[in-house]
């Protein structure tokens, strides 16, 4: 597959809670090799799309296409060979708490393929180091992480078997600035090294303007607009209005 | 499925597994690489490339080409550099040949982290991991005790307080708890005590009867159960079900800052949490007791209606003279004492969770292994009292 052909397809998704309706003939297409940046407002089912886009939620109607495959229909065992094709930093890291940062980063090595011990520790060093940690945290608990160290732990494991695909889900709440910076900053650089494409689901205007090539805005139960950053300045949607050009949008994009 | 295979030729692993040709020409090592560099079929060449840079042949310049690679990632550049940096450090000049824009960008990224630090995997020789755990255990135990100590004295100040003015005692809590801790562990308590005075009947009878004292089946039920049986399994059951929910219930506050916000809003966690169940179990537990008491010898009276041919009216009649009142007030004496114990503990192990979840899990655990424990040990330290005193 080469960059700019569609991998993530996203036809007709509806899906539901009981009666509250959260998607409604969703459609949304990820270009390999792009940064997405999926917006809206609380409740409008960012997350939700994320977990279905994952196969952890069961769409109610519609097709997901992944790699160009409906993973839903493939058998367990195949499906399992494609879910290693991408990689998923869950908000506060989702890191295994009995586990080490290096553990961590070593299950799926350990689950899925069949390495000596020392080419895994050089391997989780090697992620550590990518991700901007320490070489010090490898032997740390989660416990004993920061939040912007969780966040890094988790992204390392979500890169530990180098995916085509990166899902990330808020990656900068709750971040200082300067961590948020830093994170935007390593997202970029790991499109650029590992042509990655990424799905970020995200609030941060910040991280908008520093990474994403597109931007869909969720509003309404669908995706009302996908663009860059200059089709949402320029549209005349009243909340896509209110979002780009509200006094903390001015402040993100004066700063560029 | 037509989709499926034809994807399958860029999945990570479907290609040639890596391979590697050595070969020396001249004064150069020429490195060959081809097939697949990904994680996957990575630990055959890796041990390759270690022994190859462990003794390299007598070279001056080594030549690694990248022409065969058909699929690279952080794994493989990670090897690549590895093997690149320890060739030079054995005083060859390594080259990189034939490589692509994307591999070269990914082998500096990977070449620029500068050598990983091994992950230390600390150790301890094994005679001083076993008398460390064992003193960790034995710090752990007094720490515990002597927390404990000063909960209880807390919840003692607490209480001498709210008895000076009344109007602390949150009454609707204080009720909810004796519903929830009391009322609602009836029909549990009622059909396990019922079914143990059954089954201690029975095999009482049968024993007695070897002796053709069977009569005195009912004596051994009535005793055993207003005793000991009765109380005992009553604060089992209840430290397992309203023990546990304790230290679940304060515990989950205490991890989301409930218990922090509380203080910060004026309110002691004293009276709000820890006195309510308290007093409410030292109330409910007596109750409970009684109920199973009479559960028991109702179990009993089946039984010796059913194997006996005892009719209900000379049971009642045996079981009168088989008692006294302090038969019955021995148990009964114990029940406040009991569930002062269990409340306790509960709500100190509550207190004591940390930040995670999983420190509620472990907190609940402990909450009801000690307040069986304490309270099995509370019923032989009665007992010597009981026997002291001649009761």
């Amino acid at each position: 597959m080469r960059k700019g052909e569609p991998i993530i397809e996203v036809e007709g998704l509806v899906t539901r809670f009981g009666d509250n309706v959260v998607h409604e003939n969703l459609d949304l297409t990820v270009k390999r090799g792009e940064v997405i940046g999926i917006v809206g407002g609380s409740g409008t089912g960012k997350s939700v799309l994320l977990r279905t886009i994952l196969g952890l939620k069961k769409p109610d109607a519609g097709r997901i296409r992944v790699f160009g495959i409906d993973l839903a229909e493939l058998p367990e065992e195949e499906r399992r060979i494609h879910e290693r094709r991408w990689g998923v930093l869950f908000q506060d890291g989702a890191l295994f708490s009995a586990l080490t940062v290096a553990q961590n980063i070593q299950v799926p090595y350990r689950e899925h393929l069949d390495l000596s011990p020392a080419l895994m520790d050089e391997l989780a060093a090697v992620k550590i180091a990518m991700v901007g940690l320490k070489p010090e945290a490898a032997t740390l608990l989660p416990a004993e992480l920061s939040g912007g160290m969780r966040k890094r732990a988790g992204l390392a494991r979500a890169l530990a078997l180098d995916p085509e695909i990166l899902f990330l889900d808020e990656p900068t709440a709750g971040l200082d600035p300067i961590g948020a910076a830093a994170f935007d900053e390593l997202v970029n650089d790991l499109k650029e090294t590992l042509g990655l494409t990424v799905f970020l689901v995200t609030h941060d205007l910040d991280t908008l303007y520093a990474t994403c090539d597109r931007i869909a805005v969720l509003a309404e139960k669908h995706v009302i607009l996908v663009g860059t950053i200059d089709d949402m300045l320029l549209s005349r949607h009243a909340w896509v209005h209110e979002y780009f050009h509200g006094p903390r949008a001015r402040a993100a994009f004066a700063g560029k | 499925m037509a989709g499926a295979r034809e994807s399958a030729r860029s999945e990570p692993g479907a290609g040639a597994p890596a391979s590697c040709e050595t070969g020396i020409d001249g004064e150069t090592l020429h490195i060959a690489l081809s097939g697949d560099w990904s994680i996957v079929h990575l630990d055959p060449v890796d041990r390759q490339l270690r022994a190859l840079t462990a003794a390299p042949p007598a070279a001056r310049k080594a030549e690694i080409d990248f022409a065969g690679i058909d699929r690279f990632d952080t794994a493989g550049a990670c090897v690549l550099a590895r093997t690149a940096r320890l060739l030079e450090a054995r005083g060859l000049s390594v080259a990189l040949t034939n490589m692509s824009e994307a591999q070269r960008l990914l082998s500096d990224k990977i070449g620029a982290g500068g050598v990983p630090e091994p992950i230390a995997h600390p150790a301890q020789p094994f005679h001083i991991e076993v008398t460390g755990r064992i003193g960790a255990a034995m710090r752990a135990i007094g720490d515990e005790a002597l927390g404990m100590l000063a909960f209880v004295g807390a919840v003692v100040s607490t209480l001498g307080r709210t008895i000076v003015h009344p109007s602390r005692l949150r009454v609707v809590p204080f009720v909810h708890h004796m519903e929830k801790a009391g009322f609602d562990a009836l029909p549990l308590v009622c059909l396990l005590t019922f079914l143990i005075g059954a089954v201690v009947a029975q095999q009482g009878a049968v024993q007695l009867r070897q002796f053709g004292a069977e009569v005195f089946t009912v004596n051994l039920i009535a005793i055993i159960f207003l005793r000991e049986v009765g109380l005992l399994l009553t604060a089992i059951i209840v430290a397992g079900r309203s023990g546990s929910a304790f230290t679940a219930e304060i515990g989950s506050m205490k991890m989301r800052e409930e218990i922090d916000a509380m203080r910060t809003l004026g309110l002691d966690p004293m009276d709000m949490l820890v006195v309510p169940r308290v007093l409410a179990l030292i109330v409910a537990l007596p109750m409970l007791t009684f109920v199973a008491n009479i559960m028991g010898l109702f179990g009993g009276g089946v039984v010796a209606q059913f194997m006996l041919g005892m009719s209900p009216g000379v049971y009642i009649q045996r079981v009168h003279e088989a008692i006294g009142f302090w038969t019955f007030g021995v148990g009964i004496v114990k029940a406040p004492f009991m569930a002062a114990t269990i409340a306790l503990v509960g709500c100190r192990a509550g207190m004591a969770v940390t930040g995670s979840a999983e420190s509620v899990g472990a907190q609940t655990t402990r909450s009801v292994v000690y307040s069986i424990f304490l309270v099995i040990v509370l019923d032989a330290l009665f007992a010597m009292f009981f026997t002291a005193v001649d009761i």
